[in-house]
């Protein structure tokens, strides 16, 4: 398969989009600290920038995303307004979904994020339902959804994945293998070690990208793609990264080694993007930091955005349940 | 007697069984490694104490785990298996709606199934894919009994019961009475029986019956009450399945008057249940209508005025109170 190698601008909006992700994580971090600033866990991607970025870069316009509970960095990525997401993580009113979703269950049809699921292993099989709707409807159209290692445990997603491959559906399955599912390590709950072998278990291709190296993953996505968009079925893309924080800011990550986490912090994926535009005399000296001072603007704008939403009101917790509202219950008396 | 958090205490009665009886073993995700480092979570130090062939974490696979308990169980081990949030039972529900809960019928009474499911209950700020209240689908499958404890002593002593009954127990653990929630605990092995409801406070004029972290929102309304002169009989539960109807029974003829209150919503909750069964055993005796305080029929919302508006309060029940009381 042929591919078009990236031009200069593109290169560049992938360290943008990483620096726009990583800002807005580093943000949430830093207010998930101060005490009743943020409702709920606050669960970041930090250090999984490359994948959301090169991946998502990868998908067209009309593309469908599901995705799972580390999802800030797909939305992102996609071009989801980072004050109404943020507004949504506050639980705001201006919020993508008016303060119904929070952090965790983040959907933005007008963008294609299809819907976002925090069960462990959901989105798999939910991204089938919508591959099949792209495939029914003769589009030439793609689903992508992003899962975690450890979801490759749950067997929905080895259902999935059998499903989309018997019928031959556009899925394009991503992995994001960061090391850890909790406070587990990848190896105590996977023995086959590389969850894109197993792709050969439903006649899928699968690859193992290095999920640190923006363009690599990049460049798989966008060969997967093709494969999937000609009719030939799903496939599978793992990308190795790693997860910089704890599973959310909850967890301290006493279990975590410091010595693997510093090894990985070397190969932060923002600073190796950069430093190979750079060497590809691609970016000037201070450009970076102009990128880095963008991103912390809009996230800057963002945070007022979302502080100048108020709180949607209590009883509107009634609403949204069905398109149809069920009639009320006669009262007695 | 020592005052231990509701945690504590169940992480003790974990002990308890691991010591007693060497076909006790554990198993859930993050049970033994957990991203918490919090002495009230109640499988806190146990794979230190008791090693990894005993307490096991699994991967992320809810049916799987489920699985492992009804197999194991089947072959005189007594698991004691964790879902770690009420609505992922969902994904665990084959295993125990369509196996845990019928093998044994199935089998003719050959076989049993003397496991233990933990699973943590509560509303977080997490949202409604993990807050969920699902005790009456549980109650609602014969074969499976179902326990909810709401303070660290019976916490303790019908976890103990769960796991030497010989039949599949869910034991309903909600979450943030774990570190909010101390009392005494009596040492060793002190089992609550499964099936026996416990009078929380005396009161004359109306009988409220709840179960878990809602037993001390009905207590609070029933303070606020006694300020006005109106007592509020309150029974815990403690188990779902069976349900001591006797103790209801017996209050509901002393005081007339009957509500029921749970965290779960409304339609077809628990409480429906409670009301039904008391209506056609007291019909003669109540002075009013029974009464379900519940939340309203949503999933639990996330933003947390919308989450409070869900969750039934002590006003709600103190309301409640006084309308039936005063008709
Ligand atoms: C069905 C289900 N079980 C358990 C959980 C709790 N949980 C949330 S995230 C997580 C770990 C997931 O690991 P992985 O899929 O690798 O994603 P990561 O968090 O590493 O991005 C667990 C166990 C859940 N949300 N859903
Ligand atoms: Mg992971």
């Amino acid at each position: 398969m042929q591919r078009q190698p990236l031009d200069r601008d593109q290169r560049i909006a992938l360290l943008a989009d990483m620096l726009l992700i990583r800002a807005f994580e580093e943000r949430i971090v830093q207010m998930a600290h101060e005490k009743g600033r943020l409702p709920g866990m606050q669960i970041t991607c930090m250090g999984q920038e490359a994948v959301a970025a090169g991946v998502v870069r990868a998908l067209a316009p009309d593309d469908v995303v599901v995705t799972n509970h580390r999802s800030h960095g797909h939305l992102l990525a996609r071009g989801v307004d980072p004050g109404a997401l943020m507004a949504e993580i506050m639980g705001k009113q201006d919020g993508l979904n008016r303060g119904k979703s929070g952090t965790l269950h983040l959907a933005d049809p007008s963008r294609n994020v299809l819907m976002t699921s925090t069960v462990v292993g959901a989105a798999p099989p939910l991204a089938v339902g919508a591959a099949f709707a792209q495939h029914y409807r003769g589009e030439a159209n793609a689903t992508c959804v992003f899962f975690g290692d450890g979801a490759a445990a749950e067997g929905s997603v080895h259902e999935a994945m059998n499903l989309a491959a018997v019928w031959r559906l556009p899925v394009l399955f991503v992995c994001e293998s960061n090391c850890w599912a909790g406070a587990q390590a990848h190896k105590e709950h996977c023995p086959i070690g590389e969850i894109a072998r197993r792709a050969g278990s439903y006649a899928m291709p699968g690859v193992m990208a290095d999920g640190n190296a923006v363009e690599q993953v990049h460049d798989a996505a966008r060969d997967l793609l093709g494969h999937v968009r000609a009719g030939r079925g799903p496939a599978l893309l793992e990308c190795h990264t790693y997860r910089m924080r704890g599973h959310g800011e909850h967890d301290p990550q006493h279990y975590v080694d410091k010595a693997e986490l510093a090894l990985w912090a070397e190969r932060d994926p923002i600073a190796l993007h950069a430093e190979a535009l750079r060497r590809a005399g691609l970016l000037e000296p201070d450009a970076a930091e102009r990128l880095r001072q963008i991103a912390t603007a809009a996230v800057d704008a963002a945070v007022a955005f979302a502080d100048a939403s108020p709180y949607p009101p209590a009883a509107e917790a009634l609403d949204h349940l069905y398109v149809n509202p069920l009639p009320p219950l006669a009262k007695e008396g | 007697m020592p005052v231990k958090s509701t945690g504590q205490a169940i992480a003790e009665a974990l002990a308890l069984a691991m010591d007693r009886d060497e076909n006790v073993f554990l198993a859930g995700e993050g049970i033994g490694t957990s991203i918490h480092v919090n002495p009230h979570l109640p499988t806190f130090g146990l794979l230190e104490r008791f090693g990894p062939r005993r307490v096991r974490d699994t991967p992320v696979s809810e049916a799987a785990i489920a699985g492992l308990a009804v197999g194991a169980s089947c072959m005189g081990l007594r698991p004691v298996v964790e879902i770690m949030f009420f609505p992922f039972i969902t994904l665990a529900s084959d295993m125990l709606v369509n196996h845990a809960a019928k093998l044994r019928y199935l089998s003719g009474g050959l076989s049993a199934f003397p496991l233990t499911v933990r699973v943590k209950s509560g509303v977080f700020s997490a949202g409604c894919q993990h807050s969920h209240h699902l005790e009456a689908w549980l109650a609602h499958a014969p074969g499976l009994k179902v326990a909810y404890p709401s303070n660290p002593a019976d916490a303790k002593g019908l976890l103990l019961s769960a796991i030497f009954d010989p039949d599949p127990v869910v034991v309903v653990e909600d979450m943030p009475l774990y570190w909010s929630i101390h009392g005494e605990v009596p040492e060793g092995d002190a089992r609550v029986p499964l099936g026996q409801a416990r009078v929380a406070r005396e009161g004359g004029d109306a009988t409220l019956a709840t179960y878990g972290g809602a037993v001390h929102v009905a207590l609070a309304a029933a303070e606020a009450l006694a300020a006005e002169g109106v007592s509020l009989e309150v029974i815990d539960l403690r188990s779902l399945v069976p349900l001591d109807t006797a103790a209801v029974f017996a209050s509901v003829r002393k005081t007339g008057r009957f509500l029921a209150l749970h965290d779960a919503t409304r339609f077809c909750g628990f409480g429906a249940e409670l009301c039904a069964t008391v209506a056609e055993a007291c019909f003669g005796e109540l002075t009013s209508p029974p009464c379900r305080i519940a939340a309203p029929d949503i999933p639990v919302p996330f933003t947390p005025a919308q989450e409070a508006f869900y969750k039934p309060s002590a006003d709600q029940v103190t309301q409640a109170v006084r309308r039936m009381v005063r008709g």
